[in-house]
């Protein structure tokens, strides 16, 4: 590819590339996600690109995550918006033969509604993706991520020349702060501002900063817009860039992301054949690149003046938050960090303004937001909902409700740092004023779904446990505080608890979030403070009834053999690996003896209720104590 | 010993210092690299052997201690060798309350796999691994950088006996 050397010649160039991408009548894209990828849609997409390479007809597309991750692997044909689910490689030829006909599909292949049984063949019949709002994951599933001509034949860069030619940095600045984008990285900090302080602080260098740490251990949005449509976030640092007077870029991802990191670096690379990173970019006076570098599995590397340590090499230690990062941030020099779905959302405010922008989502958050919904819900997957979107449409209408039309039991937000809300707090809008009122956050974009199955005392010990592996340690209250909590949770959770341990754990958690010096310390205490608040009476069950409603905690729980449904396959006991289960003597059933499980061996581990056919495996809580054990 | 202060002028000496060096001479005297250039050893051994650190200690010139410092607050440093095979259950919240850390109940009980740790065979090693972004799937498990979905008891008991079983085979053919 030739370098762009000035505005015309790239607009020539987006021209060729839009019309070159509309010369296909067909389109048909295979999700390459994560959640695809496991299911195995890289054998799929093998299968595809044999049967499409030197096609005139129809272009075949590896895209990023569509969304719908629960039926993956997705294959979509457009322009008519065919919707395939869990698509084999042995289905790819029924899929290429029905697309060349007109009006054909196959109807073995496509969703159908769980409460009507009809079969939806369009995209956007889906109630999953009819409810929601994309801008930023707008081109996931319609641009090859490695072709930067796809990004431009879909209008890319297109923000970025507009900038460049009709745009003065200030007023850049100005049309950032009017459209209020808030840091979507989770504390919520206008971005305009930011952007504004770093311009105006003293300096010759000034560094611009992308935040790919996704540390939330539970939520892949940032993941899917790097894997799905790099270029957006390298437009959006180069407006940024352009407009603070930025020099030097980098990028930090989570090495746990391989293929987001292998992506990212082939865009950097094109962008830079093309001439939209280097020096003199599109022939004007404004240079900027963008370094990359990997973070190494530490949460705390997401906090912002730690992962400015982290970059320089170092250990990734906060520092106090006296000093502003906008003034001396990285080296000490003005720098501006933020997340990638933020930077995505700046060259769509570029192109169609603040007003736009502000149009959407509500007063104090205007916009989008993308969250990754997962556990215990029907429709799994990454969505994005105008901001005031409630709880309800996002759990029910997008999310079809509880899996095996289980009970809802709490909804957290903002991933370890964020807190449960229960059923009374599904009304809520998501808008991160609303959700910090009561007792959560935004946070990324986490959304872990919990039905009755779950257990809230055991997740809020996941979540502190959790922070303390990853807690740097530096100061005291983060420190022994957490450790302090995560004593009393296990204590609790192993039927150990006492009444008491419940008031101490609020007040232990009011003292470290008063006292931490960084973010982690700060919100650490949300989980445990919004599961007593909300779910109280599940603590006392532990303590009192020595009870684990939720059924998880090992302690309190016991699984026994249910005579009357075991036909005596012993598949149980095969799968067994602590030789707890055994048959008893002259209990004939139909595949033959009876099982039963010594209670004095068993480990706990649910192997048994995994492989029963009968469901003859139960659970019991309060455990039911070893015959002879008192 | 300190980094010496001549990172440009120093010359690998033994097989696996001319190994390092190709992963990490675009780096030399380049300090705010020791993490790349960490990662990238552990990427090629699958952990980081002492040698491979300090010739980065002193091709980048970042003191030894500093080098260990990181290689214990960052998690995916190992210090010592791991298997030939790395499990990696996610224990992120998605998988988590899928109930993913009851599995390591029958890789520990069943096959020897202790939780963070190496199997007496030196075949594998089990760690756990926040979110790769599969939750939809989950529980999920990475073997060697390889994603399976929907992981049971049962599925990761047939994994682990299937690349045993093909260990076993190769180790009979002289392969080791
Ligand atoms: C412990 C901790 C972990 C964090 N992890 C991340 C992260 O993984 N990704 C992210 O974008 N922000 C993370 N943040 C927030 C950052 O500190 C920072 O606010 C954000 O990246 C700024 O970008 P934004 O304003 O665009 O959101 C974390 C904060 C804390 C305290
Ligand atoms: S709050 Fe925790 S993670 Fe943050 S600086 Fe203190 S010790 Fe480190
Ligand atoms: S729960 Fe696990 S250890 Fe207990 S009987 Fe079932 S398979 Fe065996
Ligand atoms: S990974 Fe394919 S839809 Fe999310
Ligand atoms: S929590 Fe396991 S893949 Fe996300």
């Amino acid at each position: 590819m030739e370098k762009l050397r000035s505005i015309e010649q790239f607009k020539l160039f987006q021209d060729k590339c839009r019309r070159e991408f509309e010369e296909y009548p067909l389109v048909i894209s295979v999700c390459q996600g994560a959640s695809c990828r496991a299911a195995g849609s890289e054998e799929v997409a093998n299968v595809f690109e044999k049967l499409t390479t030197g096609s005139s007809d129809i272009r075949f597309i590896k895209s990023g995550c569509q969304g719908f991750c629960e039926y993956g692997p997705l294959s979509v044909v457009r322009p008519a918006n065919i919707f395939y689910h869990m698509v084999k490689p042995g289905d790819v030829t029924d899929i290429m033969r029905s697309t060349k006909e007109e009006d054909e599909v196959v109807d073995r292949l496509l969703y159908t509604h769980p409460g009507t049984g009809e079969k939806l063949g369009r995209e956007h019949e889906i109630e999953f993706y009819s409810k929601q709002h994309r801008i930023v994951l707008a081109l996931n599933g319609y641009v090859d991520p490695l072709r930067i001509d796809d990004y431009l034949a879909h209008g890319g860069y297109s923000a970025l020349a507009k900038a460049l030619q009709v745009m003065e940095p200030g007023h850049i600045i100005e049309e950032m702060i009017e459209a209020n984008l808030r840091g979507r990285g989770g504390a919520g900090y206008p971005a305009g501002w930011k952007w504004k302080s770093c311009k105006e602080a003293p300096g010759d260098r000034r560094h611009i900063i992308c935040n790919a740490d996704e540390g939330d251990p539970g939520a892949f949005m940032d993941q899917a817009v790097l894997e799905g449509n790099p270029h957006s976030v390298i437009e959006g640092m180069l407006i940024g860039a352009y407009a603070i007077g930025g020099t030097n870029g980098y990028i930090y991802i989570r090495h746990e992301y391989p293929q987001a990191v292998k992506t990212f670096s082939a865009a950097l690379d094109k962008a830079r054949e093309l001439g939209l990173l280097g020096d003199n970019i599109l022939g004007t006076d404004f240079s900027f690149d963008i370094d990359m570098t990997f973070g190494a599995g530490s949460f705390v590397c997401g906090e912002s003046s730690a992962l400015m340590r982290s970059l320089d090499g170092q250990v990734g230690e906060p520092r106090d938050k006296f000093t502003h990062a906008t003034e001396k941030g990285f080296h000490d020099e003005p720098t501006t960090l933020n997340n990638v779905e933020t930077w995505a959302n700046v060259p769509h405010i570029i192109n169609k303004g603040a007003k736009w922008f502000r149009g959407i989502g509500t007063e104090g958050s205007p916009g989008t937001k993308v969250f990754s919904l997962v556990g215990k819900v029907n429709n799994t997957g990454l969505i994005e909902v105008p901001m005031g979107t409630s709880l309800r449409e996002i759990v029910y209408d997008i999310g079809g409700g509880i899996k095996k039309d289980g009970k809802f039991k709490a909804v957290q937000t903002g991933g370890p740092s964020g807190g449960m809300l229960p059923e009374s707090k599904l009304n809520l809008p998501v808008d991160f004023d609303a959700l910090t009122d009561a007792g959560s956050m935004m946070g990324s974009g986490g959304m872990i779904v919990m039905d009755e199955h779950t257990c809230v005392v055991d997740v809020a010990k996941y979540f502190i446990d959790f922070l303390i592996d990853e807690s740097c340690g530096k100061c005291l209250p983060c420190r022994e505080g957490l450790r302090q909590m995560s004593k009393i949770l296990h204590r609790i959770c192993d039927g150990q608890g006492k009444l008491k341990d419940i008031n101490d754990l609020e007040e232990l958690a009011e003292t470290v979030a008063a006292t931490a010096l960084c973010g982690l310390g700060k919100s650490a205490p949300n989980p445990v403070l919004s599961s007593i608040k909300y779910f109280r009476d599940e603590y006392t069950a532990h303590i009192v009834e020595h009870k684990c409603p939720g059924g998880v905690c090992q302690s309190l729980i016991s699984y026994h053999i249910v005579p009357d449904l075991c036909n005596g396959c012993g598949e149980c006991e095969e799968a067994c690996a602590s030789l707890a289960i055994h048959s008893v003597r002259r209990q004939k059933r139909k595949e033959g003896l009876l099982r039963e499980i010594d209670q004095t061996l068993c480990d706990k581990c649910g192997a048994c209720v995994q492989i029963c056919k009968e469901n003859a495996v139960e659970k019991r809580s309060p455990a039911v104590a070893p015959a002879g054990a008192a | 010993m300190e980094a010496t202060g001549h990172p440009e002028m120093t010359e690998p000496a033994s097989e696996i210092e001319r190994e390092v060096e190709d992963l990490i001479g675009k780096w030399a005297g380049n300090p705010s690299k020791t993490i790349m250039a960490m990662l990238a050893v552990q990427e090629k051994y699958n952990w980081l052997p002492q040698e491979a650190l300090e010739y980065i200690s002193i091709r980048l010139g970042v003191p030894k201690g500093q080098i260990y410092h990181i290689a214990t607050f960052y998690k995916v440093f190992s210090l010592v060798q791991r298997g030939k095979h790395i499990l990696q259950l996610c224990t992120g919240t998605g998988c988590y309350i899928l109930g993913s850390a009851l599995l390591a109940k029958t890789l520990d009980k069943r096959h020897g796999i202790p939780w963070n740790g190496t199997s007496d065979d030196g075949l594998f090693t089990l760690e756990s691994v926040n979110c790769i972004g599969a939750c939809s799937m989950g529980p999920v498990l990475v073997v060697d950088g390889e994603y399976h979905a929907n992981v049971t008891h049962d599925r990761v008991d047939a994994l682990v006996k299937r690349l045993r079983k093909r260990a076993n085979k190769e180790e009979n053919n002289g392969e080791a």
